[in-house]
């Protein structure tokens, strides 16, 4: 019953994102240019290039991980929206840690930058966990606002106390060779960050689902007050749950700098905390679907880039699809059944009939 | 043609039948009672009147009229008012506020104070004492109930449904909220009045109608009935209260709290030097209504509330600073909340999930962090046996279930862990007479094998019938203690009211 | 610097900060609607986006910034019953509408904004609204550059704080909408659509969270750039906890963020030696301080944040 529910709900979210395509080329053709050729563009770049797969897989692995920091918190009813801010986090302490660790080997060096990387995420996540947990301010707000704070750190450190002497631009000096990570693709950028990824999603889906610890984060998300009844720290799950997904975008952060950039700039993530909420809504909160919906997203941004040239399309048009792709999926998450049907009646006050509660208590 | 009819209703919901082809006429300027059992459909029923539901098939005549309410707006404008037995009032508005609050046009100015001088009259017409400028979370429940019914007044319904009106006032409120709504009949408005207590409809009715499951068994003029025959028909056969002999006197004292101070949520005092001694194998009941400390009371003992002062004994062992996971399995506290929904149970999980919700952490039911769902499924199995839960498996999430199911696996839950000490609250709210029964008999068994329990209902014919002593709350504190039996009704009602013993000469 | 700096310093300062405070303000106005009617509008960010969008583009298209304010408040409003329709139509939780509502309109605004105005996006300049110095007031020391000697949007802002709050607690329509946000079922009980005053509260909601971003174009920089809003609609969020969910409050607690970011403006130009993002933070970083300070007793309307199904109990 339950697998057949979630099913339809993939094939709902499968629904709602080919219809935002089809809004997207409605957009394309409004500037003139020819959607089949755009979008063939795209997914050709995107997947069935070498170098654009590449491209693809780098502009995945923080994306994935960014929406696995979305998912954590989400199990135990908090939303953190922070993911960018966490990223800037991970990255600084990553590369501070790549450049004053003294000379390691590798295989300890990666870790230990990345263990660094992970730490600042999950301190600067786990700050709106104790705001939260201790004094009720709404994490949404403190997510958002600490966010805008990381990236003017990181900004501030680049172009002052970390600047590389002689830099044209605020950014840091490069790391050493051996904090920098192996690459999955020769020749390429694309680097083993994905594995990271991969690997994270298995072990949460693993977590929610078969552990005593899933279930714990699961009772407080839904109902904080039986999960004090049944011997729970609420405030403490908030926290932990906060500051894990803190240390998967931190790790996001840290492995675009140990893997990609191998230095520290202003503004070196483009966003990837807030595809990774967009991820997280594709993938309905589902960790065994994040890799899907993360390499969707990352896809578009990478074949973005060559819709220009060949198709005659600002790449920009990406961004509008995946705003459409984001309204359309939270539409659909509501939606049971009959769409033209449930949009007229939300005029009306009706009852959504899948979330009555059984109908026997509801008499007197 | 009578004033108000309604005629063959039905609603469903999905496949559930909750009312089938209801049929009722009530002449104007009388009051009808309508009778049943908790779920026997008479909220239904009344909701629909009021435009809350929509019924799935039939028609409502007002006055030879044809309507049709799609909200309560439309109910409103046709002169029907319903009070309902949670009020539904803005607890942050003043009283004002929320008589005058959807009257008149969007852009007329407020003028509250023309509003609260008419109100006034209002409520003194009817003997419906209000403070108007008051916001109502100020207010006792009472006075919310009597802003409710003038703000139903105040829009002109000339058809008042009053919803288990008398389930939060104190016996001797009852009396003159009783005399009220007869001045309300006598001048001119029809009621209808929803409730399962016999002396209520044989006190005010001109007329009952009994319902049982979603259908109307009986009308009866209240000159050709008595309180026998309803009893019989609203629930169909008779009934029995339930006894069993206790088989040992109490034991030694297991629960000892002496003198627990506690805050409401508005920092009211919620408790005040509150102590008491439950014995091994003894029920101590705790009769009041709602909202008088009970549930700081059961929340304390159970570590989900910390006191402001005083201390709790289990057994030798102080536990005053223990938290909620030490006092369940180390003074094997066990706990029936009153919120079923919201704490018992997590709704959206499935059942078998909800036995192991106190548990799951631990061994047998997880090991090294890792779930046995096997265990889990098994004991869901063997519980629902024993406790009689009935539904098509244990994955179903226990959303779907009935009252009466979902505090069957509470209950199971909270006895199977062998406590010593089980504390329940409003154990039998809302439930059918059936789940009662079994809800009581599972209590006694647990009493008789020497569990210490705090019986804790605002349904004092409840606590009276299992309970060995009577503690009787108010405003925080224990008024007075008697043994079932041997006090009256009244006294008690005296007593759930605040009046000690020697006031009420 | 001295330690007493000199009172021109300080009418600067209060000038632009009374400037900068004016689209937080309009969004806090409008946020404070949303939420007194029971829904959080963390959309406010993407809604100012997108009327500042819209500034510039019925500006950029018609000449005349009076049809570009137009054009981004009715934006503003379309964008606010999208989110209506999203979380009271089809009950979709109000923080991932609100999300989602914002990742919308930061995607559509870059894309028509660069189909619309060229490369890069940021190409066309457009003319705006001049500031209305008001005769005599305008020369008063200290305070007469900052309240009587601004663009016409500045002026309307406590007029339209004025008006809301006179709606709120002094006519049905804002019992109303107060009713629905602290007990929708008491409300829709005593016969109020509680659906349809939501509606109309987002859409109005909407609509000053895009006067906001008009006035970013038209009174400040008059050109539209990706994701100009910059957070401020993240801001006005705080500024309405702060302001206690009353529009006088938002409006006053708004004016305190637009200070600290006039304040960092005048810092960085004091201090060119010091990178100037650290104090970019500024006003961010008083928002959070502010909120965890403030916060205690703040209480908001009862039924914001919850799905209003009269047959669900």
């Amino acid at each position: 019953m339950t697998r057949l529910r979630d099913a339809l709900v993939g094939l709902r979210v499968v629904m709602a994102v080919a219809v935002a395509l089809g809004l997207g080329s409605l957009l394309i053709l409004v500037t003139g240019a020819d959607p089949v050729k755009a979008y063939a563009a795209l997914v050709h770049e995107a997947l069935f290039d070498y170098w654009g797969l590449s491209n693809t897989i780098v502009k995945t692995s923080p994306i994935l991980l960014a929406s696995l920091a979305v998912m954590v918190p989400l199990r135990a009813g908090v939303y953190n929206i922070g993911g960018e801010g966490q990223i800037y986090m991970g990255g600084l302490f990553g590369t501070l840690a790549s450049l004053h660790l003294p000379a390691l080997p590798s295989m300890i060096a990666i870790p230990s930058a990345l263990l660094c990387a992970m730490l600042g995420g999950a301190l600067w996540a786990g700050i709106a966990g104790l705001l939260k947990a201790w004094r009720g301010i709404n994490e949404v707000i403190v997510t958002l606002l600490m966010n805008y704070i990381a990236i003017h750190v990181v900004s501030f450190a680049v172009s002052g106390p970390m600047i590389a002497s002689g830099a044209p631009y605020p950014y840091s000096d490069e790391i050493p060779e051996q904090y920098r990570l192996p690459l999955l693709m020769p020749q390429t950028d694309a680097h083993i960050g994905i594995i990271f990824g991969l690997v994270a999603a298995g072990m949460i889906a693993f977590i929610f689902a078969r552990t005593a610890t899933g279930l714990s984060l699961d009772i407080v998300g839904k109902s904080p007050r039986a999960a004090r009844y049944a011997g729970l720290n609420v405030k403490a799950h908030i926290v932990a749950s906060m500051a894990s997904g803190g240390m998967l975008a931190g790790l996001a952060g840290g492995i675009e700098v140990l893997g990609l950039k191998y230095r520290l700039f202003h503004l070196f993530s483009p966003g990837y905390g807030f595809d990774g909420v967009v991820a997280a809504f594709i993938a309905n909160a589902n960790p065994a679907f994040a890799p899907l919906s993360a390499l969707f997203l990352g896809a578009l941004k990478s074949g973005a880039s060559v819709m220009q040239r060949a198709a005659g399309v600002e790449g920009t048009v990406v961004d509008a699809i995946v705003g459409l792709v984001v309204i359309l999926v939270a539409g659909s998450l509501a939606w049971k059944g009959d769409l033209l049907g449930g949009l007229i009646e939300g005029f009306r006050l009706k009852p959504t009939s899948a979330d009555q509660v059984n109908p026997t208590e509801r008499q007197s | 043609m009578s004033y108000l009819v309604l005629d063959r209703i039905s609603k469903r919901f999905g496949g559930f039948s909750a009312l089938s082809n209801i049929s009722l006429s009530v002449e104007r300027g009388t009051a009808r009672a309508v009778l049943g059992e908790n779920g026997a459909g008479k909220t239904t029923l009344m909701n629909v009147l009021f435009g809350l539901y929509r019924p799935t098939e039939g028609s409502i005549q007002i006055d030879g009229k044809a309507v049709s309410f799609r909200s309560p707006a439309d109910a409103i404008i046709n002169g029907v008012g319903m009070i309902h037995q949670h009020m539904h009032l803005a607890e942050a508005l003043t009283v004002t506020e929320n008589i005058v609050l959807g009257l008149g046009g969007l852009h007329s100015p407020l003028n509250l104070r023309r509003h609260s001088a008419k109100i006034a009259a209002l409520s003194e017409r009817y003997g419906l004492a209000v403070e108007p400028d008051q916001p109502v979370w100020k207010l006792p429940i009472g006075m919310r109930q009597r802003v409710e019914i003038l703000k139903m007044l105040y829009r002109g319904a000339k058809i008042l449904v009053l919803d288990e009106p008398t389930s939060v006032l104190a016996p001797n409120e009852i009396d003159s909220f009783l005399e009220r709504v007869k001045a309300l009949r006598d001048d001119g408005t029809t009621i209808l009045f929803v409730t399962h207590k016999l002396d209520e409809v044989m006190r005010i009715a001109d007329a009952v109608s009994v319902m049982r499951h979603g259908q109307l068994v009986a009308e009866r003029d209240i000159g050709h009935t008595d309180v026998r025959q309803l009893s019989r028909l609203m629930v169909g056969r008779d009934v029995e209260p339930v006894r069993i002999p206790r088989l040992a006197a109490p034991g030694d004292p297991v629960l000892e709290c002496v003198d627990l101070v506690a805050r409401g949520e508005r920092g009211l005092t919620a408790l005040d030097r509150v102590s008491l001694t439950i014995r091994q194998g003894e029920i101590l009941g705790v009769a009041g209504i709602d909202g008088n400390g009970q549930s700081e009371l059961a929340e304390i003992i159970c570590g989900l509330r910390k006191p402001e002062s005083g201390s709790i004994r289990a057994g030798a062992a102080e536990i005053t600073g223990l938290g909620v996971s030490a006092r369940m399995r180390g003074s094997r506290i066990g706990f029936v909340p009153e919120d079923r929904h919201g704490t018992g149970l997590v709704l959206d999980h499935s059942i078998a999930t909800n036995f192991v919700l106190r548990s799951f952490r631990r061994r047998p039911v997880s090991r090294l962090g890792l779930i046995n769902a096997r265990f889990i499924a098994e004991q869901a199995r063997r519980m629902m046996k024993r406790y009689d839960v009935r539904s098509r498996s244990p994955a179903q999430p226990a959303r779907e279930l009935s009252g009466g199911n979902q505090q069957k696996i509470i209950l199971a839950r909270e006895i199977e862990a062998g406590p010593e000490i089980l504390i329940v609250m409003q154990a039998t709210k809302g439930l059918d007479v059936g789940a009662i029964e079994f809800v009581q008999r599972k209590i006694l068994e647990a009493r008789d094998r020497g569990v210490a329990v705090l019986y804790i209902s605002t349904e004092l014919e409840h606590v009276a019938e299992v309970a060995d002593r009577i503690a009787v709350m108010h405003r925080g504190r224990f008024t007075g203690e008697v043994l079932p039996g041997q006090a009256t009704a009244e006294h008690i009602g005296l007593l759930m009211s605040g009046l000690s013993v020697g006031e009420q000469r | 610097m001295s330690f007493l700096p000199d009172i021109s310093l300080i009418a600067v300062l209060l000038a632009s900060g009374v400037r900068l405070a004016t689209p937080i303000g309009f969004a806090a106005l409008g946020g404070v609607l949303a939420e007194r009617s029971g829904v959080y509008n963390v959309g406010l960010e993407g809604m100012m986006l997108w009327g500042a969008f819209g500034a510039a583009a019925g500006t950029y298209l018609t000449g005349s910034p009076v049809a570009g304010l137009v054009a981004g408040v009715l934006l503003g409003a379309v964008a606010g019953l999208l989110l209506a329709l999203l979380c009271v139509g089809l009950a979709v939780n109000q923080l991932v509408a609100g999300i989602a509502i914002n990742l919308l309109c930061a995607g559509l605004t870059a894309f028509l904004a660069r189909a619309l105005f060229g490369l890069a996006g940021g190409g066309t300049a457009v003319s705006g609204f001049a500031s209305l110095p008001v005769p005599y007031l305008s020369g008063l020391p200290l305070i007469g550059t900052a309240l009587f000697n601004q663009d016409p949007l500045v002026y309307m802002l406590p007029v339209l704080v004025a008006v809301v709050t006179i709606c709120l607690y002094r006519t049905q329509a804002g019992l109303r909408l107060r009713a629905a946000g602290e007990s929708p079922r008491a409300a829709d009980s005593a016969g109020v659509n509680v659906t349809a005053v939501r509606y109309v509260s987002l859409a109005l909601s909407g609509a000053f969270a895009a006067a906001g971003g008009c006035h970013l174009v038209l009174c400040q920089v008059y050109i539209f750039s990706e994701g100009m809003s910059a957070g401020k609609g993240f801001i006005a969020l705080a500024a309405i906890i702060l302001g206690r969910w009353h529009p006088v409050g938002a409006v006053v607690a708004a004016l305190f963020f637009g200070l600290c970011d006039a304040l960092q403006l005048q810092l960085q130009f004091s201090n060119p030696l010091v990178p100037y993002q650290i104090f970019l933070i500024l006003p961010f970083a008083a928002s959070l301080v502010a909120l965890v300070w403030f916060n205690k007793g703040a209480r908001q309307p009862a039924a914001t944040g919850m799905v209003f199904d009269r047959e669900a109990r």
